[in-house]
């Protein structure tokens, strides 16, 4: 016999003595010693409880799971000596979990495949709906608000565009600038070679002014604000913030949505301007160093090469990407439910959905002035 | 298990929030066995000295021992020793949002143990169980669960290590009587079946008088008055007074004289 095993059998007896410290700690150490008893015929068996120093509700747990394993080998067990604290717990553990009608652990049900592509492709639906319902019903309320200027929130529209817009400045600003700096110096490259260096005036001016300053601007607003839009929402919603508002009679859309929306509307287009002029600075900055034309020069041909409709194709585009980004931002933070895994996971999908959208409009918008020889 | 030590030793604790001093010089101790409870008005800093205890919020002074280990000096090994053998439910329950009630209730298991995956989830159903939630109940996620259910759930989570020492933060809260009613018993339940220590923050008069052995009155910065329920309404303190001897309060004291 094993001296410090937490349960040993006393074949003369035969008796099972269980002693020790009968915890969650030594649950292990009893499941082993319990593996090393070679059990007697059928016959009755005491369990003896009482060398038992301590016992919590898992160590009842396992007694009580033991003794229906070993019941089921034709043994009958019955207790004895256990304190009256034991009992209770036995008691407990027996009523609840050991007895025929045994709960069964609940399974997660897990969705096979076709299951779940059913069910997201209907959750995908589902989700523009909504998200048609959203635009609609802010539209509404936009249109309302033409009619009563005194509900709008000039304060919120200021706020807004601050944070958005003036606090984006410095690092939409170096952002542009390198880019500028990048394209610069792979296309001067190649131009080189062919020794047509002032070409690059114009793929300079060219693409960045239509696509580079506008894309690379949206796509960092969207990072930016539209997830900040989504968080500070969502959390609101958590937070009942909503419910209470909506029950003041003040909608979520005139206090919330519609200055974040017009807010981002005003700044976006401002931002990408910022973003062209430091974008064609980074440009002229690499040109004079590796193309050695001066930036005198640079900015005489651009004047001469890049018509202004350049500019304002390129601005056009800025309102459209400020209500995908704004309207998806908000869209998400308003579906926010449950907890903060919610928030986590409308947050990402706000940023996801916008960067796509903002790529996807740009392409629609590139074949559109195609057909237009714009 | 007879020990004379208290569980829980707070020595002239003194704390600055914000500039000003919500305990000074606070003694309080908590012995093996009991429920205690700690009440007082708002501001006076009853879940402060809850978080003290539990280490969440360091206080400027003093000395708090748990399980006769000093807290102010422990290392984390000490503390994670103390961690594992106390149970915490929280206001606003604090359930893992991302996990099931089971998930949540398993989690110090497979923090803290290194039992199989079986075992743990036979451990955590058990505790549910115990707490009075349906089986059912375990596969849910806690934004699925009614108010008194998510308590319940908390409770759980609270339990699943076998604890020595389990502190509830206003564990009625929030609940509607009947559900109140049903918590006081269960956490007498378990007081009992477990042989727990309990340390409670309650505004509740009725847990007051049903659930405790002895309230602790926190006021003007410190403990004014520990006893037992009855005792304590007798207090003649200007404070303890008011509390007491509002229309909630001679209500319920008529009920348990």
């Amino acid at each position: 016999m094993n001296a410090h095993a937490l349960v040993v059998l006393d074949t003369q007896a035969p008796r099972l003595i269980c002693r020790g410290e009968w915890s969650l700690t030594n649950l292990s150490k009893i499941k082993a010693d319990f593996q090393k008893i070679v059990w007697p015929y059928p016959q009755v068996l005491t369990v003896d409880g009482q060398a038992v120093t301590r016992m919590d509700s898992a160590g009842a747990w396992l007694l009580a799971h033991s003794l229906k394993e070993i019941a089921s080998k034709g043994l009958e067990t019955s207790l004895q000596h256990f304190s009256e604290q034991a009992q209770i717990l036995l008691a407990l553990v027996e009523k609840r979990a050991i007895e025929p009608a045994y709960i069964p652990i609940p399974v997660l049900k897990r969705r096979n495949g076709i299951e779940q592509l059913g069910y997201t492709v209907v959750q995908q639906l589902v989700e523009l709906k909504n998200f048609l319902h959203f635009t609609g019903e802010l539209a509404f309320e936009f249109v309302g608000g033409i009619f009563h200027p005194q509900r709008w929130r000039w304060n919120e529209l200021a706020a807004v565009i601050g944070k958005t817009g003036v606090q984006a400045l410095p690092i939409i600003a170096l952002l542009s600038f390198m880019i500028g700096v990048v394209i610069a110096y792979q296309m001067g490259n190649q131009l080189r070679n062919y020794g047509a260096n002032v070409f690059i005036v114009n793929l300079l001016g060219l693409s960045v002014l239509r696509e580079f300053g506008p894309l690379i601007t949206a796509i960092m607003v969207a990072g930016r604000t539209g997830s900040a839009f989504t968080a500070q929402l969502g959390i609101m919603k958590l937070n009942q913030e909503i419910d209470a508002l909506n029950t003041m009679g003040v909608t979520p859309g005139q206090l919330l949505l519609l200055p974040r929306l017009l807010g981002l509307l005003i700044a976006l287009p401002l931002l990408t301007m910022w973003a062209d002029i430091f974008g064609i600075l980074g440009g002229i900055v690499m040109t004079k160093n590796m193309l050695d034309l001066t930036a005198y020069d640079f900015l005489h041909r651009f004047h001469h090469e890049i018509p202004l409709r350049a500019l304002f194709i390129g601005l056009g585009k800025a309102p459209v990407f400020a209500l995908l980004i704004g309207s998806i931002g908000c869209f998400q933070g308003m579906r926010v439910q449950g907890g903060a895994d919610s928030v986590g996971k409308q947050t990402t999908r706000s940023v996801v959905l916008a960067i796509f959208f903002i790529i996807v409009v740009d392409a629609i918008f590139s074949i559109i002035f195609s057909r237009l020889k714009l | 298990m007879i020990t004379q030590s208290p569980i829980i030793e707070v020595k002239d604790v003194s704390v600055q929030l914000g500039g000003a001093w919500v305990h000074q010089n606070l003694n309080l101790s908590v012995n093996h066995g009991e429920i205690l409870a700690i009440v007082g008005g708002s501001g006076s800093g009853k879940t402060t000295l809850l978080r003290e205890m539990l280490m969440l919020q360091r206080p400027n002074s003093g000395s708090i021992r748990v399980f006769e280990h000093e807290l102010m000096t422990a290392s984390s090994a000490t503390l994670l020793e103390v961690q594992k053998r106390w149970g915490v439910l929280f206001q606003e329950n604090a359930l893992f949002s991302s996990l099931t009630v089971e998930e949540n209730a398993a989690f110090p298991l497979r923090e803290h143990t290194k039992l199989d995956d079986k075992t743990i989830k036979e451990l955590a159903i058990l505790k549910i169980l115990l707490a009075g939630l349906p089986s059912s109940a375990a596969i849910k996620y806690p934004a699925e669960l009614s108010g008194g259910m998510q308590k319940r759930a908390g409770i759980a989570r609270a339990i699943v290590l076998d604890p020595a020492l389990l502190f509830l933060d206003e564990p009625t809260a929030g609940l509607d009587p009947e559900s109140a009613d049903a918590f006081d018993e269960l956490i007498l339940n378990l007081q009992k079946t477990m042989g727990l220590t309990i340390v409670m923050v309650t505004h509740d008069l009725d847990s007051l008088w049903h659930v405790t052995n002895r309230v602790a009155f926190l006021g003007e910065g410190h403990v004014l008055c520990v006893d037992a329920m009855s005792e304590l309404v007798k207090n003649p303190h200007p404070l303890i007074q008011a509390f007491f001897r509002g229309a909630r309060g001679r209500v319920v004291q008529r009920r348990y004289d």
